[in-house]
């Protein structure tokens, strides 16, 4: 075991890690960080998605001992400052994005990722690069067009009701 | 102007505020002191013998606390079936129970037949391969393909069992003789074999159970992912564990959706709480997503013969179906309900069919077991039936809207009694094929299919117009069909002295929106804001004992047992009212929250009404108890039957089989919306369900019985890239004629009507590029399998 130092959510913290502990069990066991969630053991469903240095990464990919020293932000630091929900986070909200809310945080922060690389994604591009995260619940219907929304075009135009 | 709160308004869901923040609480996001974990060892062999079982290595690796094997269980109970289902003679079913770990015998890939519990999991987990390493189990053919298990008398998935058979059931048996004459005095009969595909459930939260045992006092804890915490209770309780079920507090929190999957009480569970006793410390378990699917129940793998007798017209005369339905290795709790009742019973469809017959042979296997999975029996019987109108529309060259439409019941005819023992109590399925048609813009489509071929694409239109029966259920009628348990439901409403109420709800969230939709109907009722009303549920400790949520029943049966129990809070308000204000209690009125004398100004807010009734100082307590409090159980009258009309447009690639799913249209008849975001939510969700098993999903074993779909890497899930935006409709209601509140149920939905849409839109296409030879391809409807179709 090692202590493992990182910056997670603006704040510096450290845990013990193993040198086999995944990122994703950092956060949930050492942090208690537990809005991360684990949803397979293949890396295809996305329910740990984190941010690592402002990209997207599955959590349940990543070393804790491989991101010492990074700056890791999870669902838990994505409301804002006054603890309101962020632009994803209540687009996602006021379109139905969820309905378990399993998947959900990996959902946001994906969504996030595109939108910061992409501010004005189409719909194709949407499904596209929201292809590495599952929803069992929603048919993807409301995320997609809660992603819209969140990038402020208008989701009720370009989705059928 | 839409509403904006109470019955009918789009309320904002409270629950996502948690969720969107990384606060929900899950079962594995529990961290309980001194937790020891525990780590299933399951058969890598499909079938064997367990000839010994060494714990010797595993019990002296590092952080070991206990080995578990079924030695350990075999003096206590198994985990049943819910329903007994007699076979076509009379004769029950065979029954074999499933053991909390398998012993003598593994029976599928995953049968789990010890368990290793350890101080961390790293260690459970390494100790759990030395002892799958320490174990010999003599592997025995495997039984997977259900022709072959009936065939081969030889082979045996229980010993005990000489022909793989649970039974043979047929419905309704005594109108079989007329089904035949029927058919065979028919002018035409369409005649279609398919396989309804095996799908797994893949709720994004795997199973998990946490168990805890409290010496001081003998109580038992369990914490799990269930969608029906009570029943879950009275499986470990009365059947497997023998634990008095007072001594057992079951809790289901956040549930990451459950789809059917995790209705049954599953060993892990029982497991999970001997070791905490033998421990004396709190055990859990988590599934990793691969232990998903090799021991979570899957859903549907029926493979179907379906007979349509008809006139030349297509006026449907007598349908006969025989059908092989998997059970798998063991007998999940609803397993045998499933291929049965919730399946030959909506073989009429919304059609008047004069005659029909049903035949279900049940058989075991050595495969995962299969139960209810979203819709339940009902996709099948829907997928056969409209799958079989469109083969039988282009074998006599009709149209299959017009055929549709002269064959569905029509307003007039309700209520309706089937020739397969239901009783539809309401219904326009005209109005929402009309809808459908509209909003799906039929009539463009043949310039869309000229746009596509445009692009080298064949486009296909297909329509599935469907029924079922939900809310499950009558308990005076499943009793008489076997279910050994009643599906009444029941809610308390507590009014807190200041005002506030709680209601504590036998039904079970796990993303139906519960905690949002239920306050609107109490905040309609009792004219208060739904941000005073808390709704408790998962907690067999604070709730009234209620069977939980599955068949799309929460609102229809617990929403109307909260009903019930606000017109009781009302009732005693009244009386309250009546001391206060000093009139008869017949002249007292409550409207908008406040009790009024008829014809005066004289009124008491509800607020106030609490607050006397907990604080009795102007109150009748010779005559009243104080206190504000109700229970209601509601057991239905009749199922009820939501139906709708869904039109699906493909465009194929005859090129490579690649389909895509360019348009899909959903006009549903739900009866009364409480909330309509929600609502389209769940037939988006149900959509995209069924889309997934129509185009990619499916579950394959090998014949050696080792699951080759055990992954997402080869279990194919539909992505957000796999499907359109949905055009979705619920304005056609014709509400419920037996529950308060006229609702039908929507959870169901989209997974029921949407894989036959989907195939015969598939089938369209294929058509129009001259591919006439193509009369039906099985789902998933893969690349693979369209072009060996277009090119056989």
């Amino acid at each position: 075991m090692t202590k493992v130092t990182m910056t997670v959510n603006g704040k510096s913290v450290s845990a013990e890690a193993e040198g086999r502990t995944l990122l994703v069990n950092y956060l949930r066991e050492g942090l208690g960080l537990t809005g991360t969630h684990v949803g397979c053991d293949t890396s295809q469903c996305g329910a740990c998605v984190v941010h690592v240095d402002g990209k997207a990464v599955k959590s349940c990919t990543v070393f804790a001992v491989d991101v010492a020293g990074s700056d890791v932000r999870t669902i838990e630091g994505m409301a804002n400052a006054d603890g309101s929900l962020g632009v994803v986070q209540q687009a996602f909200q006021d379109h139905h994005g969820l309905q378990c809310g399993f998947c959900t945080p990996g959902m946001v922060m994906s969504s996030a990722a595109l939108l910061a690389e992409n501010p004005r994604p189409t719909e194709a591009e949407i499904r596209h690069y929201l292809e590495g995260n599952i929803c069992r619940c929603t048919g993807y219907h409301n995320i997609v067009k809660a992603v819209l929304a969140a990038s402020g075009q208008d989701a009720g135009a370009m989705a059928a009701e | 102007m839409p509403k904006d709160t109470g019955i009918g308004a789009s309320t904002k869901r409270r629950e996502d505020v948690r969720f969107l923040t990384g606060r929900g609480v899950y079962t594995d996001d529990l961290s309980l002191f001194g937790q020891a974990h525990a780590v299933m060892v399951r058969s890598s062999v499909a079938h064997g013998r367990i000839v010994s079982i060494d714990t010797a290595a595993a019990e002296s690796m590092p952080g070991v606390l206990a080995v578990f094997t079924g030695e350990d269980f075999k003096d206590v109970g198994g985990n049943p079936a819910g329903w007994l289902i007699n076979s076509r003679d009379g004769t029950p079913m065979r029954e074999p129970k499933r053991p909390v770990l398998a012993h003598g015998k593994v029976r599928h890939v995953g049968d789990a037949y010890a368990a290793v519990i350890a101080e961390t999991y790293a260690q459970a987990k390494d100790a759990a391969q030395v002892l799958a390493d320490a174990t010999v189990i003599e592997e025995l053919p495997a039984i997977v393909d259900m022709r072959a298990a009936v065939a081969d008398a030889s082979n045996r998935v229980h010993d005990e069992i000489p022909d793989n058979l649970c039974f043979d059931w047929g419905w309704i048996e005594d109108n079989r003789a007329a089904v035949d004459a029927a058919m065979k005095a028919a002018p035409h009969v369409v005649t279609l074999e398919l396989t309804n595909n095996r799908l797994v459930p893949n709720a994004m939260e795997p199973r998990a159970s946490i168990g805890e045992y409290f010496p001081g006092t003998g109580d038992y804890k369990l914490t799990t992912t269930s969608q029906n915490p009570h029943l879950t209770r009275l499986l470990v309780c009365a059947f497997v564990m023998g634990i008095p079920e007072n001594k057992l507090q079951v809790v289901a929190p956040d549930v990451g959706g459950g789809f059917g999957s995790k209705i049954y009480h599953y060993g892990e569970e029982a497991l999970v709480l001997a070791a905490a006793k033998r421990l004396g410390r709190p055990v859990r378990w988590t599934a990793e997503r691969t232990e998903s699917f090799l021991s979570d129940a899957h859903g549907r793998d029926h493979v179907t013969k379906i007979e349509l007798g008809c006139t030349k017209e297509g006026d449907i005369l007598a349908i006969r179906t025989e059908t092989l339905a998997n059970v798998g290795a063991y007998l999940s709790n609803f397993s045998t309900a499933t291929p049965t009742f919730l399946h030959g019973t909506l073989m009429a469809g919304p059609y008047k069919v004069p005659h029909v017959y049903v035949n279900v042979k049940t058989v075991f296997t050595n495969t995962a077991p299969v139960d209810a999975y979203r819709g339940a029996g009902r996709p099948e019987a829907t997928y056969s039936i409209e799958r079989v109108i469109d083969k039988m529309c282009r074998e006599l060259g009709l149209d299959p809207f017009e055929v549709r439409r002269r064959n569905l019941l029509t307003p007039d005819q309700f209520p309706y009694t089937t020739p397969v023992g239901l009783v539809y109590d309401t219904g326009n399925y005209q109005a929402t094929l009309d809808k459908a048609v509209e909003l799906a813009d039929v009539a463009g489509f043949e310039a869309r299919r000229a746009e596509s071929a445009k692009r080298g694409k064949l486009r296909g239109m297909g329509l599935s117009t469907w029924i079922e029966a939900c809310g499950i259920a009558p308990s005076h009628l499943v009793g008489v069909l076997g279910s050994r348990v009643g599906l009444y439901d029941a809610a308390t409403v507590r009014v807190n002295a200041t005002g506030t109420i709680s209601v504590m709800t036998g039904a079970h969230s796990h993303g139906q929106g519960h905690e949002t939709v239920f306050p609107q109907i109490v905040a309609e009722k009792l004219g208060i804001p739904e941000t005073s009303v808390e709704i408790v549920h998962g907690d067999t400790a604070k709730i009234p004992f209620g069977m939980g949520s599955y068949g799309s029943r929460s609102l229809a049966v617990a929403g109307s047992a909260m009903d019930r129990a606000l017109d009781k809070i009302i009732a005693k308000g009244k009386k309250i009212a009546a001391h206060m204000l000093e009139a008869a209690e017949g002249d007292i009125t409550f409207a908008d929250g406040k009790f009024s004398v008829a014809g005066t100004d004289k009124a008491k807010s509800f607020g106030e009404i609490a607050f006397s009734a907990y604080v009795p100082h102007n109150y009748p307590l010779e005559t009243l108890e104080p206190g504000l409090e109700e229970t209601a159980f509601y057991d239905p009258a009749n199922f009820t039957y939501p139906a709708g009309a869904y039109i699906c447009e493909v465009e194929v690639d005859a090129e490579t089989g690649k389909v895509d799913v360019v348009a899909f249209t959903a006009a549903d008849d739900f009866g009364n919306v409480m909330n309509p975001l929600i609502v389209e939510g769940q037939v988006h969700g149900g959509v995209g369900q069924g889309i997934g098993q129509a185009l990619c999903e499916n579950t394959s074993y090998d014949e050696n019985g080792q699951l080759l779909t055990g992954s997402y890497m080869d279990y194919a899930m539909p992505r957000a890239d796999d499907v359109p935006f949905y055009t979705v409709d619920h304005s056609c209601a014709t509400p419920c004629t037996h529950n308060p509140l006229g609702v039908k149920g929507c959870g169901e939905a989209g997974a029921i009507g949407s894989p036959p849409a989907v195939v015969n839109a598939v089938i369209d296409a294929l058509h129009s590029g001259g591919h006439t030879h193509v009369t039906h391809i099985d789902m998933p409807v893969s690349p693979n399998r369209v072009w060996q179709a277009i090119n056989a």
